[in-house]
């Protein structure tokens, strides 16, 4: 058994106390300790992007994070970016425009595009497609996704207009 | 209205998109442990004593478990080869771990199990082996030289099987013709690489002595049938589960594996359920591939560019066991003639042993490399007479008439390479207008005045999809009205659950949302092949239909009876049977479930069936043919040697489509792996066969920027083959994308006389090639 330590931080919303391995990922911790199975993990070293969560509403990978360092910090997951009922703007658009197959590149794809679309009024598809070069994904050849992310910022535009 | 040809939304989305998607590695079940795998870190060795002593003593560590800890029928019996070819000499499988030999880096020696994954990892690295390296086999084709090492000890040679495929007369075809070209390539692809590595979770029931293995398998049946046999017991002591949803297959997730095994006897050794997770480098090292083959072949074609015969070799890379028999390279072979007339064809399969991990079909199954040495060769007869590469093509298809077309082959299945339905001329045709292909040769000779070096590159094929023998569906009218679909084929993330739901929404007039679709289970459907060779629509597509027709065919009886009312007067619609014209005189699903489900002691009125219930199994008498076309125009830079894919279209015909999006899905999905074996994938071994590419930062898959928009045309020639009209659609867009890309670098570079023939084409290859043309041009 490792060193433990104690730690508190905000995830999706509520307050979390939790005395953790010192060792131990914040993918690990989210996924085995929170229960929180909504982030997933394709490669543990840091360029696949299947882990990635928002830390202080910026997008980390929770693979090369450890719990610890996410000590004070303020957590998003997947979890915390879905509305109780039905589907956020975003996730109908993937639905919208087959933006994902198996799934499991998905929720941090929705991370990494959360933060990209809130700093980023009107991006080009070239723009959205270098924010996406983070995250792997093996189904969909990426096409559906950027669909979805132009049809997300359009409808937007469409309303602020 | 029907919803079987419509885009309706997916119903696998809403929960996938909001985190509650039920992945393998979610599984936490109580009082679960967590294993790790020992691993030999060489490719060639003899296993002496492995002291588990220090690991075992280390706090939150349960067992670890060698081969002699295995159940009997696993130290002594090697895994079962379930597709046995009797072209295979030595048809040598996996142990569940390795005994006393192990043959490639990353093969299973031990199997630990602990509190966490945290500790089973740190137990792993204190378990001892004692190894003795043996000489190592590294090269498939460096492998058949007379004295080279062995990948297995105790054999003479390296050759796993050795066998010509052959028709019409070839001999002739040479002597006659009027060209004769040759080329020797080789091909390389990596490996399927889903995003979700394997995984499974075995808990063991000593109260009804079963097991429960969940595993992100594409073949719960194969696997349930392969552990009943090895173990002796009943298929009812062994349920297999694939979770809904599994994070990408590709092929690898579609055989068994050792860790499979372990899981199951360490849950039964320690009585508590057992989690294995594979992690990314375990991943590269350990789940199967496809890698190398060597290709030397030779066309012989009429003056006018027509193929009369082709002959040649392929040295197939068969790793170090053959889980899976002979079927890539198989395939490969059978995948040659393509879309083309050719009259003559004799090729020698030569599948290798290495000391390497095994290779399987990987998407595309041995098609694409197959893709990219025939339209290479077109490509070349093109060059040779001087005929545009789309025109020499067009000279050679196979015509809508001559349709079904027998090949000459025998397939995989053993039943002769028929194909059955297309227009190929028809769809090139579409492709090329979809690319403004006429108007290419302007764009070049533009580009090349800017310094800019642009060229454009086809690739047809034809692919055999939907391989029988069945696909089972159970269809249900449970009690509460709702109507539940089981299947034994386990999706993984093609949208199989929405496919089958606009099946049989249709047949039962209900909307697909309120049909409730459950693959993947031993339980549900009592036999099952799997998710492999694009099978899936056009198998358990068919067996859907003819449940749901049986089921609605039962409900009209029961309803007729309930409403006194004659069959051919009733219809149905949202949950309802009723007298047509009169929907208020009828009776719900629930009603007639909770009827034809009977009271005890009552008997049924006459002539009702007992519950609202049907499994069907489709079995198509042989494969159906999808075929397509795609157009690649890309850009090289001569002095990095990187190429930017510019624009990519495809004309695609996989007979009728259930849903157009999804297929669309499954095209752009497949030309991105084709883009990766194309251009970056390289699962790179060193002489001594140690693995150099074990994470995504040295192997590399194509990111958002590196996949280019592709435009697609679809045609839909429906098969006579099944009811539905479907052939597979998940494969098409890797086959020919190597081809088509390749061709497209070497017209780019058409100024330097640079020939490809080496598949991915990298970088360092690309500027080897042009300084070797360089070199020419100045001597
Ligand atoms: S799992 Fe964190 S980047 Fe891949
Ligand atoms: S949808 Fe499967 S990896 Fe992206």
């Amino acid at each position: 058994m490792g060193e433990r330590r104690e730690i508190q931080l905000t995830v999706n919303g509520e307050a979390v106390s939790r005395e953790v391995e010192v060792r131990w990922t914040l993918v690990d911790f989210l996924r085995h300790e929170l229960m929180l199975t909504g982030t997933h993990v394709g490669c543990e070293h840091g360029v696949c992007g299947a882990c990635t969560v928002l830390l202080d509403g910026r997008s980390a990978r929770s693979c090369l994070t450890l719990a610890v360092q996410a000590d004070g910090c303020d957590v998003t997951t997947i979890e915390g970016l879905s509305p109780k009922e039905g589907l956020s703007p975003l996730q109908q658009a993937f639905a919208d425009h087959h933006g994902l197959q198996c799934g499991y590149c998905t929720p941090g794809v929705l991370c990494t595009l959360t933060e990209f679309l809130e700093t980023n009024a009107d991006p080009s598809e070239e723009e959205i497609r270098i924010a996406l070069s983070g995250n792997l994904c093996r189904c969909t050849g990426y096409q559906g996704m950027v669909d979805a992310a132009l049809a997300y910022v359009a409808a937007r535009k469409s309303q602020l207009a | 209205m029907s919803w079987v040809g419509s885009s309706v939304p997916r119903v696998e989305d809403p929960a996938l998109l909001s985190g509650r998607g039920k992945f393998i590695d979610d599984f936490h079940l109580p009082d679960m442990l967590h294993a790790a795998v020992v691993r030999s870190p060489y490719a060639h060795a003899k296993v002496g004593k492995i002291d588990c002593a220090e690991a075992l003593a280390m706090p939150g560590v349960h067992a670890v478990l060698t081969q002699d800890d295995l159940p009997q029928p696993f130290r002594d019996q090697r895994l079962l080869l379930l597709v046995p070819n009797p072209a295979i000499r030595h048809p040598i499988t996996y142990f569940a771990l390795a005994k006393d030999e192990v043959c490639f880096a990353g093969e299973a020696v031990a199997f630990v199990v602990a509190d966490d994954r945290y500790i089973a990892e740190d137990a792993a690295e204190r378990v001892i082996v004692d190894y003795e390296p043996l000489p190592v086999s590294a090269d498939c084709k460096a492998a058949l030289e007379p004295g080279a090492a062995t990948a297995h000890a105790d054999r003479d040679d390296n050759i796993a099987a050795d066998f010509p495929m052959t028709y019409g007369d070839v001999e002739d075809a040479f002597a006659g013709a009027a060209h004769v070209v040759k080329e020797s390539f080789f091909t390389h692809r990596g490996g399927g690489h889903a995003m979700e590595c394997r995984g499974v979770v075995a808990a063991d029931d000593p109260v009804t002595d079963s097991m429960t293995l969940w595993s992100n398998t594409q073949a719960p049946h194969m696997l349930r049938n392969v552990y009943a046999r090895m173990m002796g017991v009943s298929e009812t002591q062994i349920r297999v589960i694939a979770p809904p949803d599994v994070g990408g297959g590709f092929g690898p997730k579609g055989m068994y594996y050792q860790e499979q095994f372990c899981a199951a006897a360490a849950a039964r050794q320690l009585g508590r359920p057992v989690k294995w997770t594979e992690d990314r480098r375990e991943n590269f090292i350990a789940t199967y591939q496809e890698r190398d083959q060597y290709w030397d072949m030779e066309v012989a074609v009429d003056g006018d560019g027509k193929l009369r015969g082709i002959r040649g070799r392929l040295i197939h890379d068969s790793g170090a066991y053959l889980p899976w028999g002979i079927i890539t390279p198989f395939i490969s072979s059978t995948t040659i003639p393509g879309p083309y007339v050719l009259p003559a064809y004799h090729i020698n399969l030569v599948a290798v042993f290495t000391n390497k991990v095994a290779t399987t079909p990987v998407r595309g199954a041995g098609r694409p490399q197959a893709a990219f040495v025939m339209e290479r060769l077109m490509d070349r007869v093109a060059q040779e007479l001087g005929i545009d590469p789309a025109e020499v093509r067009r000279r050679n298809f196979i015509q809508p008439e001559q349709m079904p077309y027998p090949v000459g082959l025998v397939f995989r299945d053993g039943s002769p390479v028929v194909y059955d339905s297309g227009d190929y001329p028809v769809c090139q045709a579409k492709s090329l207008a979809l690319a403004n292909y006429e108007s290419f040769r302007e764009r070049q000779a533009a580009a090349r005045k800017d310094g800019r070096y642009i060229g454009i590159g086809l690739g047809s094929y034809v692919e055999g999809t939907g391989l029988g023998p069945f696909e089972g569906v159970n269809v249900k009218v449970e009690m509460s009205g709702k109507v539940a679909v089981q299947t034994g084929a386990a999706p993984q993330g093609q949208g199989h659950q929405t496919m089958l739901a606009q099946i049989v929404a249709d047949r039962l007039s209900v909307k697909p949302e309120d049909v409730s679709v459950t693959p993947g289970d031993t339980a549900g459907v009592g036999i099952g092949i799997g998710t492999f060779a694009s099978r899936i629509t056009a198998n358990a597509g068919p067996s859907a239909q003819m449940a749901a027709n049986t089921v609605r065919e039962k409900l009209v009886k029961a309803a007729a009876h309930l409403l006194e009312a004659a069959e051919e007067d009733l219809d149905l619609a949202d949950g309802k049977v009723f007298v047509k014209g009169v929907p208020d005189h009828g009776k719900s699903f629930a009603e007639i479930a909770t009827f034809t489900n009977g009271m005890p002691g009552f008997a049924l009125p006459g002539g009702v069936i007992p519950g609202l219930e049907e499994t069907s199994y489709f079995t198509p008498e042989r494969s159906t043919y999808a075929n397509g076309a795609h157009v690649a125009e890309v850009e090289v830079d001569i002095e990095t040697g990187d190429v930017k894919i510019l624009r990519y279209t495809t004309a695609h015909d996989c007979g009728s489509m259930i849903n157009p999006k999804m297929v669309e899905g499954q095209v752009m999905g497949g030309i991105a792996h084709g883009v990766g074996n194309a251009l970056y994938e390289w699962m790179h071994y060193d002489e001594d066969a140690q693995p150099q590419t074990v994470n995504f930062g040295e192997y590399l898959v194509p990111m958002a920027t590196d996949v280019p928009r592709a435009q697609q045309v679809h045609m839909e020639t429906p098969t006579p083959l099944n009811p539905l009209g479907v052939k597979g659609a998940g494969e098409g867009g890797t086959i020919p994308a190597l081809a088509a890309i390749a061709g497209a670098i070497e017209d780019a570079l058409a100024p330097f006389g640079v020939r490809v023939t080496q598949c991915p084409v990298t970088p360092p290859y690309l500027l080897s090639l042009l300084d070797a043309a360089r070199k020419e041009a100045k001597s």
